[in-house]
């Protein structure tokens, strides 16, 4: 018997794997999917399909053709690209501009920097920022939930505002009220508008122990504090506080786009300063700048503190802490 | 009851205690016996027999080459056929005493064969203190650690805990499970023994949670013994770590390059205590252990009392023999344990298990990218970050990682068992170690030439 295997310990290993997270995390978003299809119909399911399709193809085409490596579009990194990219978008956005962003996601954002886990930034985001800026025009296009959802062409009659959008004209009288918010019946993008929907995902991800609570959290307190001390002070210029956390793309980028693994801290500690960090952005662009929304930003520019914020940021050594005789 | 435990990592492999309701079996000796001199952590015994010296049980065939060294001890009676390079469980070749074994199984008649408890404790702590060396007493964790030296202790220091390790957080493993339920008394007349020789009062023994009979076996025992506490802990790996222990029993943190003794502290394994038991009361020395051999697909897992020396070959034919498809052979347990080239290297003085994988268990699994998901800072009960190791040590940038404390790590596994890529974590830390190591080494020797 000399044919025996040896390595070094440990021997024993975790069921836990890197596909496994991938497709839970696509797990966690089938309710936001759900809300999508139940608000914007055949073309929520459209654009979904169509980003899914353009995502994992670019990459196994990347991986296949051009870079000539192993293809490894089984692991689902970017089917979550896809499903993310594709809930960032109003769901009247061309197919051809979607192509684009999908493109810009996965090549650029990703695969340029050496593909799964070594991205900087979120790629979905980086997609969905370069149509913003691109397409200005179709990506502020927000389709009437409910009555859109046999709908192909979607024209003028047929748009809304955006919570956020209102906010930003200070046309208060005219925000929905807050159990549509709650659960998503109102204008914005696929997968941002129901809280509800986002919240059952997000909690199943944290009871599978794929992201933790804090990010989530310290972003949407940071957020709710702000912006209340603004209304607090001046209640004629802002909005309640609670408009901020369920109107727009807080919900979706706190439980799903700023808790991506690879482009956030590594401990606790670091996650609080990225989260608390995003959330004083992401108020500050709502509250004074140009966009009514100001989530991706937010977090794409704490992207890119993350190297510097785990540079300094250290996990509590064993044995820092002395307390001889307790 | 009071459960506690460390605080930071750690992690749950599943338990597979399968051979705990197996009572220890005593085995019956082979033709050969190959007894290594070096089965301890520092310098090898040095051989006092020759070819063709009858040697009785207990007889002393290798003597302590220095402070940080033990006795070896003949396990069998009969005649030495050779003291030649035998193969370790990874391959390396050992200096061993082999005796061939006759069957008249002849004992030193020093040694106090009859079962009967013996309580009083008439040697002086200098007494035991030498007794342990001359008895070839190691730290039975694993680790073999000689003994003396850590009661030894150094002018200054103080200890004032003695904790006793029956955590048993490795998978599959379950000697020390056994000899908790079936040598109850010996093992806190051990501990009495241990204390004298610290002087000090207090011993806590840690057992963890999985075990609830040994739990309640020992407590009721304690009652006789004062000063000797049970200390039940909740179930997670690395529970059996020096340092994770004394954290979970004292709350105290031995801080980072120092010894548990800075803390007040004095750890040692249930076994070993049995085996203090054993060399001070009844004049044996350490000859024998319990070891647990095991494995999913094993025909009869069991706990076996074996002379050192015996083949693991030996144990895994009296269990049905290597069963089809196996495709690892571990001295010890699955998380910190040896793969072993073949069954064929003797069990030592800190052999604690014998463990036969599947060859579905034994691959790894492919490699993928670090996904940064933070699951081995998680699970690192030192506090450390694995997956930044890695990445320097792949580097060889061998400087930071010494300034990221990376020589604090305790090679626990948690790590590797945990990453969801299936990074081979640990195996760069130990890279990364080993040069830390070596170049604080050549620093050291340079300082010293330069004055």
């Amino acid at each position: 018997m000399n044919n025996m295997k040896v390595s070094l310990s440990p021997h024993e290993k975790g069921h836990f794997t890197t596909n496994k997270i991938m497709w839970l995390v696509c797990a966690a978003l089938i309710p936001s999917f759900i809300s999508a299809l139940y608000n914007f119909g055949i073309r929520a399911l459209v654009v979904v399909a169509a980003s899914l399709v353009f995502c994992v193809g670019i990459e196994y085409l990347i991986q296949k053709f051009l870079l000539k490596t192993k293809v490894t579009v089984r692991d689902g990194s970017a089917a979550v690209t896809g499903l993310l990219l594709a809930f960032n978008m109003p769901s009247s956005i061309p197919l051809w501009q979607l192509f684009i962003g999908a493109l810009v996601a996965i090549g650029i954002a990703k695969m340029a920097f050496g593909g799964l886990g070594k991205n900087p930034f979120n790629p979905a985001l980086v997609g969905r920022a370069f149509l913003l800026i691109s397409f200005p025009v179709s990506m502020t296009t927000w389709p009437k939930p409910g009555e859109t959802r046999l709908v192909w062409n979607v024209v003028d009659a047929m748009t809304a505002a955006t919570p956020l959008g209102n906010i930003k004209l200070h046309a208060f009288n005219q925000l929905p009220a807050y159990w549509d918010l709650f659960i998503g019946t109102v204008g914005g993008s696929l997968g941002e508008t129901s809280a509800l929907a986002i919240l059952l995902g997000g909690l199943f991800l944290i009871y599978k122990k794929i992201i933790s609570w804090h990010i989530p959290f310290f972003f949407l307190a940071t957020i709710f504090v702000f912006t209340g001390i603004a209304w607090l002070v001046n209640p004629e210029a802002f909005v309640n506080p609670l408009y901020h956390i369920l109107g727009g793309g807080v919900m979706l980028g706190a439980f799903f786009m700023l808790t991506d693994m690879v482009t956030s801290p590594m401990n606790p500690k670091g996650q609080i300063i990225f989260a608390v960090g995003a959330g004083i952005i992401c108020s500050c662009i709502r509250l004074w700048g140009a966009y009514p929304e100001g989530c991706m930003f937010s977090i794409l520019i704490m992207n890119a503190f993350v190297p510097l914020i785990d540079k300094y940021i250290k996990p509590k050594r064993f044995g820092s802490e002395v307390n001889y005789g307790g | 009851m009071n459960f506690k435990t460390f605080k930071i990592g750690g992690v749950h492999p599943p338990e597979n205690k399968i051979s705990a309701g197996t009572p220890i079996e005593a085995v019956e000796l082979p033709k050969r016996v190959m007894i290594p001199l070096s089965q301890h952590i520092g310098a090898p015994a040095v051989p006092v027999v020759q070819k063709g010296d009858k040697v009785k049980v207990g007889t002393l065939i290798g003597e302590a080459g220095g402070f940080v060294s033990v006795n070896i001890h003949s396990s069998v009676s009969g005649t030495v056929a050779a003291i030649d390079t035998i193969k370790d469980p990874a391959g390396f070749a050992v200096k061993a005493v082999i005796i061939d074994v006759d069957e008249a199984d002849e004992w030193e008649e020093s040694i106090i064969r009859t079962p009967e408890l013996i309580r009083e404790i008439t040697a002086t702590p200098e007494e035991i203190v030498a007794t342990m060396k001359s008895a070839g007493i190691v730290g039975m964790g694993g680790a073999c650690f000689p003994t003396h030296v850590k009661y030894t202790i150094p002018e200054g220091k103080k200890a004032d805990t003695l904790i006793i390790n029956a955590v048993e957080c490795e998978p599959y493993l379950t000697a020390d499970h056994r000899v908790m339920l079936e040598r109850t008394e010996e093992i806190f007349v051990g501990v009495e023994v241990m204390k004298k020789a610290l002087k000090i009062d207090t011993a806590v023994i840690g057992i963890e949670a999985n075990k609830p009979d040994a739990i309640e076996k020992m407590t009721k025992a304690a009652v006789n013994f004062p000063g000797t506490t049970v200390q039940p802990l909740l179930l997670k790996y690395p529970q059996g770590a020096e340092k994770q222990l004394i954290k979970a029993i004292r709350n105290r943190e031995v801080p980072s390059g120092k010894l548990p003794l800075d803390v007040g502290c004095v750890v040692d394994n249930v076994g070993t205590a049995l085996a203090i038991y054993e060399a001070v009361q009844k004049h044996k020395p350490l000859l024998e252990r319990v070891v647990t051999v095991t494995g999913k697909k094993l025909a009869k897992p069991a706990n076996y009392l074996v002379r050192v020396g015996i083949p693991a070959s030996v144990l895994i034919e009296k269990s049905g023999g290597i069963p089809e498809g196996t495709g690892k052979i571990i001295s010890g347990g699955p998380m910190m344990g040896k793969a072993a080239v073949s069954a064929e290297f003797p069990i030592t003085k800190g052999t604690s298990g014998v463990l036969l994988l599947d060859e579905s268990e034994a691959k790894r699994r492919e490699v993928q990218n670090c996904i940064r998901c933070a699951k081995c800072v998680d699970a690192c009960p030192m506090g450390l970050e694995p997956y930044h190791y890695e990445k320097l040590s792949e580097k060889g940038r061998w400087d930071d990682l010494d300034a990221l404390n990376v020589t604090d790590c305790i090679e626990c596994g948690c790590c590797s068992y945990t990453c969801p890529s299936a990074r081979p974590l640990l195996d760069y830390i130990r890279l990364a170690k080993a040069n830390v190591g070596r170049i604080r080494r050549e620093r050291a020797a340079k300082k010293q030439e330069a004055k």
